[in-house]
Order: structure tokens, then C-alpha cells, then sequence
């Protein structure tokens, strides 16, 4: 019940990626680990890599990390950090198939109760399938 | 209110008026289920102009009942835990969601 999977967020926009993480912590409160990233490293729009598997990383927890994308290039990115993830923490971490904002409040709202990873991804993405 | 439809008290029920001034929005949505999966009970909800029972703890759901401002929120719970579950419930809605620091 001590461990929460963790949420990770992933934009575009770093002011996405940042206000995502203000509205889950304020939410859903600070028990449960939120990282996020946006942005490429000069400043401009976009996802990077490198980033992306220092947020995972943030965030770990053994019960797992859930991911939230906003668009193509963030999802593709994810998958690729995923990849390049210590092999034992690669089964551990999924990237959601949910909108950004709603997904992420979701899944930290279950995370929240202690729930495993598949718990978690099923409720983000509860919006998904209507 | 709350009441016990059985004798054996299997099923609680309870309703309450909600006095949030935007209903049931996102930020009591979430605090309602964080506060339903804290018990082991079955609980279901729904706003009284509504005939489906939602599950209290799933967010989605919540959030998707868009409860106006004074509606009557009813409560039905069964399990060990179910009575302390809805006057819990109860409370939350009843003192407008406040905020707990969790």
C-alpha cells in the first residue's frame, strides 16, 4: 500500500507538461511521484528522449510508472525511452492511451489508493474507450 | 441521513445535499473516490435526477455524473465497512469537500 505507481508526464510544451503536473498535485494531492517533461533541450517545442527517461526515472516506484503524451512525437518518444530503460524496468512502465490532462488526474487518483499498473492504465484510459 | 434497508445491515444507504457551488466537478470528483476506495465496501452513488447506479470509486465515472449545485446525492453501500463508507461519504459532501492536506 507504501508503493504508488508513479505518473509521468510528457508534452510538447513544458508549460503543458508543468501545469498537468500542478493541477494532479493539487488534485490529487503529493503521495503519489509526478514527473514531467517538455519541451527540447534549446528551449523550443518538442519531446526528447533523454528527458523523457530522466522523468521515468523521477518517478519510480517498483509498482511501476504510468505515462501521459500529449501528441504523436511525445508517444513515439516515450515508447523509445521506454527502450532504452534498464531491461527489469522496462515491463514496468506503460504509456497511457489518454487525454493529457484527464488521464493524468485519473491515473494519479487511482495510483493514489495503492492500485498495480494495469489498474492505473485501465482508469486513464477508461476516458478513451467512452 | 443515513439508514440501513436491511436488518442484517448488509446494504447502507444514505443521500445528501450537495452545496458545492459548481456541483460535482473535477477536484470534488477526485476527493469523493479517493475518499470511497479508502474502504473495502462496495459503494455506489448517483444524483437523484439520474436512475444509474456509478461506482464511487471510479474517477470517470464521477466526474461524468455532473451533479448540479443542490442536488441530492444518494449513497448504497454493502460489505464490512459499508456503514462507516456512506456516513463518511456523507460527511465529505455534507462539509462541501474540504481540504484534508492529502
Amino acid at each position: 500500500m507504501n508503493d504508488m505507481v508513479g505518473i509521468v508526464i510528457v508534452s510538447h510544451s513544458k508549460d503543458i507538461a508543468k501545469g498537468t503536473a500542478d493541477m494532479v498535485r493539487q488534485m490529487v494531492g503529493n503521495e503519489v511521484k509526478v514527473a514531467f517533461c517538455g519541451g527540447d533541450p534549446d528551449g523550443g517545442l518538442g519531446t526528447n528522449v533523454s528527458l523523457i527517461i530522466d522523468a521515468i526515472n523521477n518517478a519510480w516506484s517498483p509498482k511501476g510508472v504510468a505515462i501521459l503524451v500529449d501528441l504523436g512525437g511525445a508517444e513515439t518518444n516515450s515508447e523509445m525511452a521506454v527502450e532504452m530503460l534498464q531491461p527489469e524496468r522496462q515491463n514496468l512502465v506503460v504509456v497511457c492511451n489518454a487525454p493529457i490532462v484527464e488521464g493524468a488526474v485519473m491515473a494519479a487518483t487511482e495510483a493514489a489508493s495503492g492500485s498495480t499498473l494495469e489498474q492505473v492504465r485501465a482508469v486513464a484510459e477508461e476516458l478513451s474507450a467512452g | 441521513m443515513l439508514e440501513s434497508r436491511q436488518p442484517n445491515g448488509q446494504v447502507i444507504t444514505g443521500s445528501v445535499q450537495l452545496i458545492h457551488a459548481a456541483g460535482m466537478h473535477a477536484r470534488p470528483a477526485v476527493k469523493l473516490t479517493k475518499l470511497a476506495k479508502k474502504f473495502k465496501a462496495q459503494i455506489s452513488v448517483r444524483a437523484s435526477d439520474t436512475a444509474d447506479w456509478i461506482n464511487a470509486k471510479s474517477v470517470a465515472k464521477i466526474m461524468a455524473l455532473r451533479a448540479a449545485r443542490d442536488s441530492i446525492i444518494e449513497i448504497e453501500a454493502s460489505g464490512e465497512d459499508a456503514e462507516a463508507a456512506v456516513a463518511a461519504l456523507i460527511d465529505l459532501v455534507a462539509t462541501d469537500f474540504p481540504d484534508t492536506g492529502q
